[in-house]
């Protein structure tokens, strides 16, 4: 089967540790606005309708900064969970404090016994996060405003994206569903979605990076 | 599969999507568009602008949006989002558009303006739904342009967060209102003042023309605008008069004759007034909250002296009593009013940061709106550093309070000066410059004891070198104590608590030099004490 392209973005931020966990949620959410439709409810002859998505203000209590997100609390759960598996690794890993966390929207692809379901993915979001030490108050006030101009910036870089209209799976019959859309939550719908991430050993190269040094290095002989 | 939806005009069918009836191909082959599809294409493009009005407009009421998601389809929301409606916005986007769909040409703009109680206007964004002629034919009107559509409410929803005009309307209360105009035709910029700067929201080509959606936004607060009355005497008459006019009738004229205060209190109650604020020469803190939203917005606490309690009325009010703000008000037009909450002064650890710390940005309180804010300043720090309105309390507070003072009370206050939007100005007032109080020394080294501790090394100056409008220089009282004028309360105490300055004896230079003056007199203090070893004595049989 051909590869499908992936389309790619890769948004980076630098923040104090304790703003990570809400300057990650807020790009999160952003892209779940995006990526959330009303649940679809099937009828005869292959119709549908599509619930409605509710929106919420959040505001940020580390960060000059508020943000839009679904009113979904299932959704909202999972990505706190994520995000908070994330802050502990960045915290625990003994790094210099860099790490990623990457939201990947894929599609279910039927196999046939015996082989699994194939997941491709269609679009990958990448944050890349720099912790930084703030040495007193005053700084930490400035951090706190230039961390919430950023994230505007990178509200405005996710909403560039979105508005490319590039591709999107196609509207799913009623046994494809599962394969395009998360249908557990009960409230809204997003498209199916992975969030992975990784912590930059303290060498200060990640895994990927070093990967592809040897590849280049192999190359070049 | 393909699916249509049915023709209907009943908004709930568009959730449906249903198979095409009556012997109609299931999409249109040749690249005219069916009357169905223009018929359903219109009304997309009019509901999507009603909607796109509401979603601008609520965004700048204050106040937190929520609404909530629900699985089945209600029949009333349309592009699958609950985005509430309210009437009156409605009723002036309809009357605005008078039948009529943002076509190549005409464009349909909502203008976003702030209004001080002094009557000064400025614009500060305007949101541009437009249409140009590049089409695309090929597209699915009843299913790709909807769903676009649809991303593209999305998409303002998180826009409208991010332009400079959301911290402000979410601080609006005492100081200024925000308004917002709808007119259609051109596109008129030039109110934004030089250098402002655009967002694109998006765009959804459609079989007739591509539909964009930007927003152009001022990014220099400090450029005033020309005043909305003739004069300071008549500014207030006229304000009063037009929003009376106003409330029934809502025309595309320049906004000093029109305006629409975008309040809670509007929806609810009679729109509020701005009255008598302007008669006082202090600024007009304590001046009818009603203007502001359901939350008191605004708080002048960034003079160091509790949060949002007002129990300081005779700082604010500059005779006016705080505490009953009928009297600000207008005979007839109080309606409404909501009462001062009494906000304790205690808050969550990033309040508290937050109000130690330099008053350049805007900040948002992490609670409910029920809780105040701290150091609001109007101005934003990202889009251009300028003055706030704190800096006028500020020197209005300092020059009654501060010990250390030894200018006159009666100097001038910005406030006084015939400047509009004095309270934007940028902060090159040679007042505060002169002033030690304003612009402390940086060293740790301070004139008396009491001065060096209310800042730490370093803390006076903010990233943008403004260093006269970071820290408030007040008397330190210990906690607890007890004043007439300035009751000091735990908050302010932990405040500065919370910028101690560097302990001398940990400087190398001071230390030293203290710790030998320091071992030098311990034998003649020894001596002293030993003489008076019964008095000791006899004070400790007293303890038992």
């Amino acid at each position: 089967a051909p590869a499908m392209n992936c389309r790619a973005e890769v948004l980076e931020v630098s923040v104090e540790g304790r703003q990570v966990e809400e300057a990650m949620l807020a790009v999160l959410h952003t892209v779940l606005l995006h990526r959330s439709t009303g649940k679809f409810h099937y009828k005869k002859e292959g119709t549908y309708s599509i619930g409605t998505v509710g929106t919420q203000d959040v505001d940020c209590d580390f960060i000059d900064f508020a943000y839009v997100r679904v009113s979904s609390e299932e959704l909202d759960r999972a990505l706190r969970k994520a995000v908070g598996e994330f802050k502990d690794a960045l915290r625990s890993s003994g790094s210099d404090g860099m790490g990623q966390i990457s939201l990947e929207f894929y599609q279910k692809k039927k196999s046939r016994w015996p082989f699994s379901d194939e997941c491709i993915p269609w679009e990958l979001w990448t944050i890349k996060v720099n912790v930084v030490n703030l040495a007193n108050e005053q700084e930490r006030q400035i951090c706190r405003e230039k961390v919430g101009e950023k994230l505007c910036e990178k509200i405005i870089n996710i909403v560039e994206v979105m508005n490319r209209h590039e591709y999107l799976p196609k509207m799913p019959t009623q046994s494809e569903v599962d394969n395009v859309f998360d249908t557990s939550l009960k409230d809204v719908q997003p498209y199916l979605y992975k969030i992975s991430y990784q912590i930059t050993d303290s060498l200060g190269t990640s895994v990927t990076t070093t990967m592809r040094r040897l590849i280049k290095d192999t190359l070049a002989l | 599969m393909k699916f249509r939806a049915s023709p209907d005009n009943c908004r709930s069918d568009l959730n449906w999507w249903n198979p095409p009836s009556c012997g109609k191909l299931p999409y249109a082959m040749d690249t005219d568009l069916s009357s169905q599809d223009r018929k359903d294409l219109d009304k997309f493009i009019k509901f999507f602008a009603l909607k796109t009005v509401q979603v601008i407009v609520q965004a700048r009421l204050g106040e937190k949006i929520c609404t909530r998601s629900s699985s089945s389809p209600t029949g009333s929301d349309w592009f699958n989002l609950a985005i509430k409606d309210i009437p009156e916005v409605t009723h002036e986007a309809k009357k605005a558009l008078s039948g009529q769909l943002p076509a190549v040409g005409r464009s349909m703009c909502v203008e976003i303006s702030l209004k001080t109680s002094e009557g000064d206007s400025m614009e500060l964004e305007i949101w541009c739904l437009e249409m140009n002629e590049k089409c695309d034919k090929e597209i699915k009107v009843s299913y790709t342009v909807y769903n676009r559509l649809s991303l593209l409410l999305k998409s303002l929803l998180a826009i409208t967060r991010v332009t400079p005009a959301y911290r402000l309307s979410r601080k609006q209360g005492h100081e200024y209102v925000i308004l917002y105009r709808i007119y259609f035709g051109e596109v008129q910029l030039s109110g934004l003042g030089e250098g402002f700067q655009t967002v694109r929201v998006g765009t959804v080509g459609t079989p007739v023309g591509t539909i964009t959606l930007s927003c152009a936004y001022r990014i220099n607060l400090a450029f005033m605008s020309t005043r909305a009355g003739e004069d300071n005497g008549a500014a207030y008459p006229s304000v009063e008069d037009s929003q009376e006019v106003c409330t029934t009738s809502f025309s595309t004229s320049p906004p000093s004759q029109c305006v629409f205060t975008v309040t809670k209190a509007h929806f609810q109650t009679p729109p509020p007034v701005v009255t008598d604020t302007l008669k006082v020469p202090v600024m007009g803190l304590a001046v009818s909250h009603q203007l502001s939203s359901s939350r008191l917005s605004y708080q002048p606490a960034a003079l160091g002296v509790g949060s949002a309690d007002m129990g300081y009325p005779v700082l604010f009010a500059g005779g006016l009593n705080a505490a009953h703000p009928h009297q600000l008000i207008g005979p007839g037009k109080e309606g409404g009013v909501p009462p001062i909450p009494s906000q304790p002064a205690h808050g969550t650890q990033a309040d508290q940061e937050r109000m130690c710390t330099p008053l350049d940005g805007v900040h948002y309180s992490a609670a409910t709106p029920s809780s105040s804010e701290d150091t609001e300043t109007v101005s934003n720090s990202s889009e251009g550093k300028c003055g706030s309105p704190h800096d006028l309390l500020e020197t209005i507070f300092i020059r009654k309070v501060g010990a250390f003072v030894n200018k006159p009370i009666n100097q001038v206050t910005m406030a006084n000066l015939d400047i509009p939007f004095a309270m934007f100005a940028p902060k090159n007032i040679e007042l505060e410059d002169n002033d030690p109080m304003v612009n402390p020394p940086d060293s740790p080294e301070t004139e008396s004891p009491l001065q060096g501790s209310l800042h730490s090394e370093g803390s006076s100056g903010s990233s943008t070198g403004n260093t006269h409008d970071d820290f408030v220089m007040i008397d330190f009282k210990p906690a607890f104590s007890k004043d007439d004028i300035l009751p000091m309360d735990l908050g302010t105490f932990y405040r500065e608590f919370q910028n101690p300055p560097q302990l001398s004896s940990l400087s190398i230079d001071i230390g030293a030099q203290s710790m030998a003056e320091d071992l030098d007199s311990l034998p003649e203090k020894l001596a002293v004490h030993e003489k008076n070893v019964k008095e000791f004595d006899a004070f400790v049989e007293t303890l038992q």
